[in-house]
């Protein structure tokens, strides 16, 4: 990356609470926010958040990015005033889904009453742009917005792209994340028939016993400013987007190849971007689903780019599978983490499965080794369809 | 069966069904505009679905720019009963 680019930011409804650092800090702790094989955002009302109005314009899944938003601005010292041209500032919200939950109640409503009782804000609430919508119309940011949407790299999506916005001169800041609020019984259903979730609503990555995803919702957004113009301004730099990294696959709708082949590709892109190599790396966020399929073919594509060497743990084991919200919410626990020079655990850990053969911290969070030197880290986002999305943060 | 139009009956559905879409009940006359009551063109859209629902009266785009205030949204459905 040319221009340097830093988040100043961050906020997250999750499982695990309302608050950015209420998700570290649980996860950290090993607490888990899956309750009967379900991570819902349990702690998030809105009404605490949102007047009646904006909560009956926005879908659940623009809600929790609204409040997400308000986090991260609120941190970057951005609530009262913006620090740049309104013009000058976009927003980039990725889903995966957007608004099921919307379509859904409205269908019903088409199929038992007719036609006109479908309601005028179907459409404006279930677009998947919608969250994008919210977030630059609440703020007053006025440059481009729009949504990214490649399932579970959506989040992932949404923050490199906005990085390259600000790189290319496009803007000199981006409100960027994802979110999805997709635990409905379609959206439910669907996963089930494609057997990817638990039978056993157990999260469990990389473990033997892992049998599918346990379905999560939530948000992240974070604050990415230009680097110079951020320190000019005096804000406090939370971390450094040093490299983004996105390859496809090219192969299957919905299975990962098996040889990691485009997830090798997207980190050693986002590597070749930081201008970092396998070295400096000291911890990889997984997208580490616990599906059978994903976790054995990141572990390859992990050990083919650093090695066996490096520990990796996944959020999944605390707060499920958050789709278009997980590389958004992922990243901005990895950033909390690296801050703090922590590697947190992968819950529910038991079993290890013949050649995943990885660090994979089970259960419980560890010191990592700073040696004064900045903490680099991966974040890893790959979607159905083949897409791959890889962040490399730094912190200092 | 639609129910009958009053002006009472049209004032109550309306009146009951503005505060559903956030507006502050106290502020709701029968002179109050819509811009002081913040109830722009979606929330005219579904007040027109609920009006119709009930009355079976239906009010399009033209009808909507007409209307500044509560009452004459009232009116409004009242002139167009039978």
């Amino acid at each position: 990356m040319t221009r340097e680019i830093v988040v100043t930011g961050v906020g997250a409804v999750t499982p695990l609470g309302v608050g950015a650092r209420t998700l570290y800090e649980r996860w950290r702790a090993g607490e888990s926010g899956i309750r009967d094989g379900v991570g819902a955002a349990t702690e998030y009302e809105a009404t605490e958040h949102l007047s009646v109005k904006e909560a009956r314009r926005a879908d659940r899944f623009t809600q929790l990015a609204m409040v997400a938003s308000d986090e991260a601005l609120a941190e970057a010292g951005w609530s009262d005033e913006l620090p740049y041209d309104p013009n000058r500032v976009a927003t980039l919200i990725g889903t995966g889904i957007g608004g099921i939950g919307t379509l859904e109640a409205n269908h019903r409503q088409l199929l038992e009453k007719g036609p006109k009782a479908v309601s005028p804000l179907a459409i404006p609430l279930l677009m998947g742009n919608a969250a994008s919508a919210a977030v630059s119309m609440r703020h007053g940011l006025r440059g481009q917005s729009f949504a990214t949407l490649s399932a579970c790299a959506a989040g992932a999506h949404a923050i490199g792209t906005a990085a390259r916005m600000i790189q290319t001169g496009d803007a000199d800041a981006v409100v960027t994340g994802g979110s999805e609020a997709a635990l409905t019984p379609l959206a439910t259903a669907a996963f089930a028939a494609l057997d990817a979730l638990s039978d056993l609503g157990i999260s469990r990555p990389f473990d033997a016993q892992r049998d599918g995803f346990v379905m999560g919702e939530g948000a992240a957004v974070l604050v990415l400013e230009d680097g110079e113009r951020a320190r000019a301004r005096g804000a406090t730099i939370l971390a450094r987007l040093a490299g983004y990294g996105a390859s496809s696959d090219a192969y299957h709708l919905t299975a990962p190849e098996k040889d990691g082949g485009g997830a090798v590709e997207a980190m050693s892109a986002a590597l070749r971007d930081a201008g970092f190599g396998p070295q400096d790396v000291v911890y990889v966020n997984a997208h580490g689903t616990s599906t059978p399929l994903n976790d054995r073919a990141e572990t390859i594509a992990i050990k083919k780019v650093l090695g066996a060497g490096v520990p990796v743990s996944s959020l999944k084991s605390a707060i499920g599978h958050l789709l278009g919200a997980a590389g958004a919410v992922e990243a901005v626990a990895t950033i909390l983490a690296m801050r703090d020079r922590i590697a947190p655990p992968t819950l529910n850990y038991e079993q290890p499965d013949e050649g995943l053969d990885l660090d994979y911290v089970p259960n419980e969070a560890r010191t990592l080794e700073s040696n004064g030197k900045p903490a680099v880290a991966l974040s890893n986002a790959f979607g159905f369809g083949g897409h791959n999305a890889v962040l490399c943060l730094e912190v200092a | 069966m639609a129910a009958t139009i009053t002006p009472d009956a049209v004032e109550k559905t309306v009146f009951d069904a503005l505060p559903q879409f956030g507006v502050d009940e106290s502020a709701i006359t029968r002179e109050a505009t819509f811009e002081e009551l913040d109830v722009d063109s979606l929330d005219l859209a579904e007040l027109s679905q609920i009006i119709e629902d009930e009355y079976g009266v239906q009010l399009k785009g033209d009808d909507v720019g007409k209307i500044k205030t509560v009452g004459d949204a009232v009116d409004l459905v009242v002139s167009r009963a039978g």
